[in-house]
């Protein structure tokens, strides 16, 4: 059926008041999305496009029954509302705002540990089931409810794989970008677990890209893993220069990551399907899933 | 955000990092003055640039008198330096840092990261300090020893003993390296830094901890909670063309190509820089129009592409959806190509949200383009055009 969210995910917005926060907001509810109610402190009691407001997330949880939040905050209020929804016991996060301070993050994640939280993000698209539930700021016009699970830590491309997928008539079961910042929520090899879980994905798709360490982590998880459907993978910046002016290559080379090329090699000699370049990945799904 | 040497040293030494005694110069007369005035038998005279890599490269130059200090500043100042870190066309060194030089009994490497799996700030160290680290380091990871701090920077008494003894801190000094090494755990994290590195951290004989180089990396997405880096910011952008990019909302790294892209989204346009070079083609840059970015911004990017004589044709991919729309980009075309001279040829490949409404205005506007149906036959259609073969 789908991974993280479904048609029953109640969903409250954290920053809804703001611009982005009015308008994503008001997408998703067009797109069937059952949002319940945004957060905005000092705001609480009032109403904004037709949902109730509340001070804090305790409050909207126990007032609506949401399980899930979409963080629309500004960058420097953005580690706080996370935390904040970790303690509320909200099951689901997705942070969209771009730029968090990696220290800030260092706070979010070990607030994370131990709880029931799932995060997704920070400078994230978002989550998207098809035809269920999106939170998130990504566009729904090529997406169609169908078997393909997309895994990614881009936006766009995750919008052309969505878009060549649905062309070829193969729609997506979840869709979920794990956001381009170094320390972030779910991971490429968690989504990875929940797909292999879910009944209704019979594919997976794995967006990579030169940087850190997510492609590795897929790769020797799925090398210790009887995973029983074919994953797809891309990794984009084979070309790109070495990353310049930064004097840490020796250290970020100490801390395992590789190049696009190397990502390439550990992702296929895990098993996964490698698609030449961005054009390539809907057929080589498409070809995987005939032959199941 | 790069903090060269001497304002990695500043940093560090407000708290309570020891720092050999030096200043900055930018004249071979303020070289030497800065010597006279330090009271040493040696001294140390280095370039400071925005990358590393000097002391292999010959940026850093030990002089025994104030005169052979001003003769090395002749020497550096105005002079390009190319290290491992710079890329082939080098910087130019415009200040010079003079400093005491320091006995040495041992030379270590200290670092302070981020690692991002474990989210958890790590601290890296080793006894073979000095400008073969990073080779060295490469070639054996064996030799560097790693200890992960909490969350918050804090660092369990018994773990950084056995972190001491890997670095071989003989007993005496281990009180002047354990400041040292909390000293920096300070700075970096009330400074937001991703990155300090003190290369050589050097004991002397009479067993002080002493960081003889510096850098440190700062997180551009900090910088709102540190005000006092503003103009740090400003002098660490020395390229105009991304200096530009950066104020419009464009992520931009010039490259060496002469295919200009424009494509919204990092992962896209390291999709398309792919295609390219597949294709037998060099991107001219590196694009990624951010989410917030208006057509007004968007055409500031195109026109530096368009200033460029070396750009023969842009190559245009764009996939509308989220709040980048394909006619925002198109109405960026039509702006940029209004007001410009030069008019080189555009391939247009668009898709998703209003996909079909930028090719139209394309047509309308009569810009000089070519569309096309995939990413694939774009990149072919621009190495095409762009290496004489194309109409």
């Amino acid at each position: 059926m789908a991974i993280l969210i479904d048609a029953d995910t109640r969903v409250i917005v954290q920053g809804m008041t703001g611009r982005a926060g009015t308008f994503y907001t008001d997408l998703a509810m067009r797109y069937g999305t059952e949002c319940v109610g945004g957060v905005r402190p000092g705001k609480g009691g009032t109403t904004h496009i037709g949902l109730p407001v509340f001070n804090t997330v305790a409050e909207a949880r126990d007032a609506t029954g949401a399980n899930a939040s979409l963080i629309l905050v500004p960058p420097h209020r953005a580690a706080d509302a996370m935390i904040e929804a970790i303690e509320a016991g909200i099951g689901v996060l997705v942070c969209v705002t771009e730029r968090v301070p990696v220290l800030d993050m260092l706070r979010v994640k070990a607030a994370l540990d131990g709880s029931e939280s799932v995060l997704v993000g920070p400078n994230s698209q978002g989550v998207l089931s098809p035809g269920l539930c999106k939170i998130g700021v990504m566009s729904t016009r090529d997406a169609t409810p169908g078997p393909v699970g997309v895994v990614s830590r881009s936006a766009s491309l995750t919008s052309e794989v969505v878009a060549q997928t649905s062309a070829l008539g193969l729609g997506q079961s979840t869709t979920i970008g794990i956001g381009g910042d170094p320390v972030h929520g779910l991971g490429f090899a968690d989504a990875l677990r929940m797909f292999r879980d879910d009944a209704d994905t019979r594919a997976v798709v794995l967006i990579g890209e030169i940087g850190g360490t997510e492609e590795e982590a897929a790769a020797e998880y799925l090398a210790g893993s009887d995973y029983g459907k074919p994953v797809i993978a891309l990794v984009v910046g084979r070309h790109a220069p070495a990353e310049r002016r930064m004097g840490h290559a020796g250290t970020l080379a100490m801390l395992g990551a590789r190049s696009a090329a190397q990502k390439a090699q550990k992702l296929a000699d895990a098993g996964v399907l490698l698609a030449e370049d961005a054009d390539a990945v809907a057929p080589l799904v498409k070809k995987a899933l005939a032959g199941d | 955000m790069y903090i060269p040497e001497y304002h990695a040293k500043e940093i560090l030494a407000r708290y309570g990092v020891t720092v050999p005694a030096g200043g900055i110069a930018r004249s071979v007369t303020e070289a030497e003055d800065r010597a006279r005035a330090l009271s040493s038998e040696r001294f140390a005279v280095k370039a400071q640039i925005l990358a590393g890599g000097r002391g292999a490269a010959g940026g850093v130059v030990m002089a025994p008198t104030p005169s052979a200090v001003g003769e090395a500043a002749a020497r550096l100042l105005g002079a390009r330096l190319v290290t491992a870190q710079t890329g082939a066309d080098g910087e130019t060194v415009e200040r010079v840092y003079v400093e005491e030089a320091v006995d040495s009994a041992a030379n270590l490497y200290l670092a302070f990261v981020i690692d991002p799996s474990a989210a958890r700030p790590m601290l890296l160290g080793s006894t073979r300090g000095g400008v073969d680290f990073e080779r060295d380091a490469q070639a054996d990871p064996s030799i560097v020893n790693t200890l992960h701090l909490g969350h918050d920077g804090a660092a369990d008494d018994a773990a950084m003993s056995g972190f001491l003894d890997g670095l071989e801190v003989p007993a005496p000094a281990r009180d002047a390296v354990r400041t040292l090494i909390d000293a920096t755990i300070r700075a970096a994290l009330r400074n937001d830094a991703l990155f300090v590195e003190i290369n050589p951290l050097i004991l002397t004989p009479d067993n002080r901890a002493v960081a003889v180089d510096a850098k440190m990396i700062l997180d551009d997405s900090a910088l709102f909670r540190h005000p006092e880096f503003e103009s740090t910011a400003r002098e660490a952008v020395r390229d105009d063309y991304e200096r530009i990019a950066r104020e419009n909302d464009l992520n931009f790294v010039r490259l060496d190509g002469n295919i200009g892209v424009v494509v919204n989204g990092a992962g896209l346009g390291l999709a398309t820089n792919d295609m390219i070079a597949d294709a037998g083609g060099r991107p001219a840059n590196f694009m990624d129009i951010r989410t917030t970015a208006t057509s007004f911004q968007i055409a500031r990017g195109v026109e530096l592409l368009l200033s460029d004589p070396g750009v023969k044709v842009l190559l245009v991919n764009v996939h509308g959806g989220g709040m980048t729309v394909c006619d925002t980009v198109a109405e960026a075309l039509n702006f940029a190509y209004s007001r410009s001279d030069r008019k080189v040829p555009v391939v247009f490949r668009a898709a998703g949200q209003s996909a079909d409404w930028a090719r139209s205005i394309m047509k309308d506007r009569r810009l000089p383009h070519e569309t096309a149906p995939t990413m694939r036959a774009a990149a072919a259609r621009a190495v095409a055009i762009a290496s004489g073969k194309g109409a």
